[in-house]
């Protein structure tokens, strides 16, 4: 078999001869096969999650109109492993009369909720850890860690401000699951299947963002609310709670919260363009190779995280009465609303051509999106009346 | 395949042994001096008054509750939406009743005032 057609494969039986040839019994063979490669791919992780540190200082200070780091190395792309070096040869102050089991494990299932994630994400046809026929439930389940972990270091770090930080961000975090969840629906209803190379695979000819435009952007906007970042960066008021659930953290454990929500971030990135922007294809490129494939999501992961990284620095925190507002009386409907016409237009245009059904889901998303602007428009406008309305007495009073 | 869940059951064993090996990497190099004034609480340099388990607002704990009953009705969803290219018209209309009389819980919270931020 040829390397490049398909180099994992290839590899991996390369490894099983050696394993097999060393007098290894067959299953044991596998294990370690499959071991090294899961560490492999983690540590690649771990080091793009290093390089993204350095990306978003670069791309922040842009926004700011800065420069950014640019004395360590070429570009300053030395300065993130310094950053990391750093953090090592911290002292790591355990303050007294914290949980110390649950203080310690809190840092290490915030990054391993992100980090079991690239188990199920299809690189390319050939490149992927298992394709779970479960996989977007994999995915919501593996989020579910990531909050179990914010709760935990809130509650364990014996401080007020952990613990107000986690509840707002627990509270956003799980009311932002549910039309995560429902937009996490719409794929799957389209697709036909829950799993990530399906859904991959079934985008060859449309993307999903064309078919249904609002699900993509419900799904961007409860990610943003899930990775906890402005405008949705509830726990980290500092004006309030200081720095939130990881206040009483410093060295490595710090540094792991931090690098899991720089991670967290490029993989929902990634899941935003394997869902909705097709995954690996891109105009007939992936046809070149496993590995021009495996570019192209990882480029496409790259695009989310920079639209993830302009909304954090553009917008302003919200308060959390706004933001639980926003979510359940604005984006649980909206993407319940999207999730029925979805499922009755693909049951009711089954028949016809692609084209057809691309079409009117796309203009059925537009009418929705029409809709539901003119009901704000209305709502504002009554909430302006209501405003500006006693204040016209106020003023004749005075007179 | 039968390998689909060792391979998952490998990739949580790393996904947890190589942030914990990182933490004990820290842990051996980095300096131990701790004294009571570094390992107080950190409150801006405020003196700790009181329990610092703190009471908190009602208002979480029914989100909570809302959110537990939104998030077990859409699981049931899945399997729905799944299978729903080969489901009759009538199947589907079930399945849209179903989000419905989700909707109407909803309205009935939203009616209730449970949906407000007191």
């Amino acid at each position: 078999m040829n390397f490049w057609a398909n180099p994992i494969q290839v590899t991996a039986d390369w490894l099983m001869g050696l394993f097999t040839g060393w007098g290894m019994t067959e299953v044991l063979a596998s294990i370690l096969t499959q071991l090294l490669g899961i560490v492999v791919m983690i540590t690649i992780m771990l080091v793009i999650d290093i390089l993204l540190v350095w990306i978003e200082r670069k791309v922040v200070a842009r926004f700011q109109d800065r420069l950014g780091p640019n004395r360590g190395g070429p570009f300053g792309l030395i300065q993130p492993f310094a950053d990391i070096i750093k953090l090592f040869i911290k002292e790591n102050i355990t303050p007294a009369g914290v949980d110390k089991v649950v203080y310690n494990l809190a840092p290490i299932l915030s990054v391993f909720s992100v980090l079991i994630l690239w188990a199920i994400i299809p690189l390319a046809p050939v490149i992927i850890g298992v394709d779970l026929n479960v996989g977007l439930l994999y995915l919501v389940a593996a989020g579910a860690i990531g909050t179990l972990s914010i709760i935990m270091a809130g509650w364990s770090s014996n401080n007020k401000f952990a613990l107000l930080g986690a509840f707002r961000q627990v509270a956003a975090m799980i009311s932002y699951e549910i039309p995560m969840v429902v937009a996490l629906l719409i794929p799957t209803v389209l697709a036909g299947t829950m799993g990530m190379l399906g859904i991959s695979e079934a985008q060859q000819g449309m993307w999903y963002v064309f078919l249904s435009p609002l699900a993509a952007l419900i799904f961007l906007i409860s990610a943003v609310a899930e990775l906890g970042r402005t405008p949705f960066d509830l726990s980290e008021g500092e004006s309030e709670v200081v720095a939130g659930f990881h206040i009483e953290y410093s060295g490595m454990k710090f540094g792991w919260f931090y690098a899991g929500e720089l991670l967290h971030a490029f993989t929902f990135g990634g899941f935003w363009g394997i869902l909705f922007f097709g995954g690996y294809h891109f105009f007939g490129l992936e046809n070149l190779g496993p590995l021009v494939a495996a570019a192209i999501v990882l480029f496409k992961a790259l695009i989310g995280y920079w639209v993830i990284m302009w909304i954090k620095y553009t917008l302003m925190r919200i308060r959390i009465d706004h933001m639980l507002a926003f979510n359940w009386k604005f984006l649980v409907p909206l993407s319940l609303v999207v999730l029925m016409v979805t499922a009755l237009l693909n049951t009711l245009l089954r028949d016809t051509s692609t084209w057809v059904m691309a079409v009117s889901m796309f203009l059925s998303n537009v009418l929705i999106a029409w809709v539901v602007i003119e009901i704000l428009r209305g709502r504002s406008r009554t909430e302006r009346e209501k405003v500006e309305s006693p204040a016209q007495p106020v003023v004749e009073a005075t007179h | 395949m039968e390998n689909e869940w060792l391979y998952i059951g490998l990739f949580l064993i790393v996904g947890v042994a190589l942030p914990a090996a990182a933490i004990i990497l820290a842990w051996l190099i980095s300096p131990k001096k701790p004294n009571p004034i570094k390992d107080s609480t950190y409150e801006c340099g405020m003196e700790t008054v009181g329990e610092s388990g703190v009471q908190f607002k009602a208002q979480y704990y029914i989100f909570g509750l809302v959110f537990l009953i939104f998030d077990v009705e859409t699981v049931f969803l899945f399997p729905w939406a799944v299978s729903l290219g080969k489901l009759p018209l009538f199947a589907v209309l079930e399945g849209i009743v179903f989000i419905l009389i989700l909707v109407a819980g909803l309205g009935y919270i939203w009616r209730k005032d449970a949906l407000e931020w007191v």
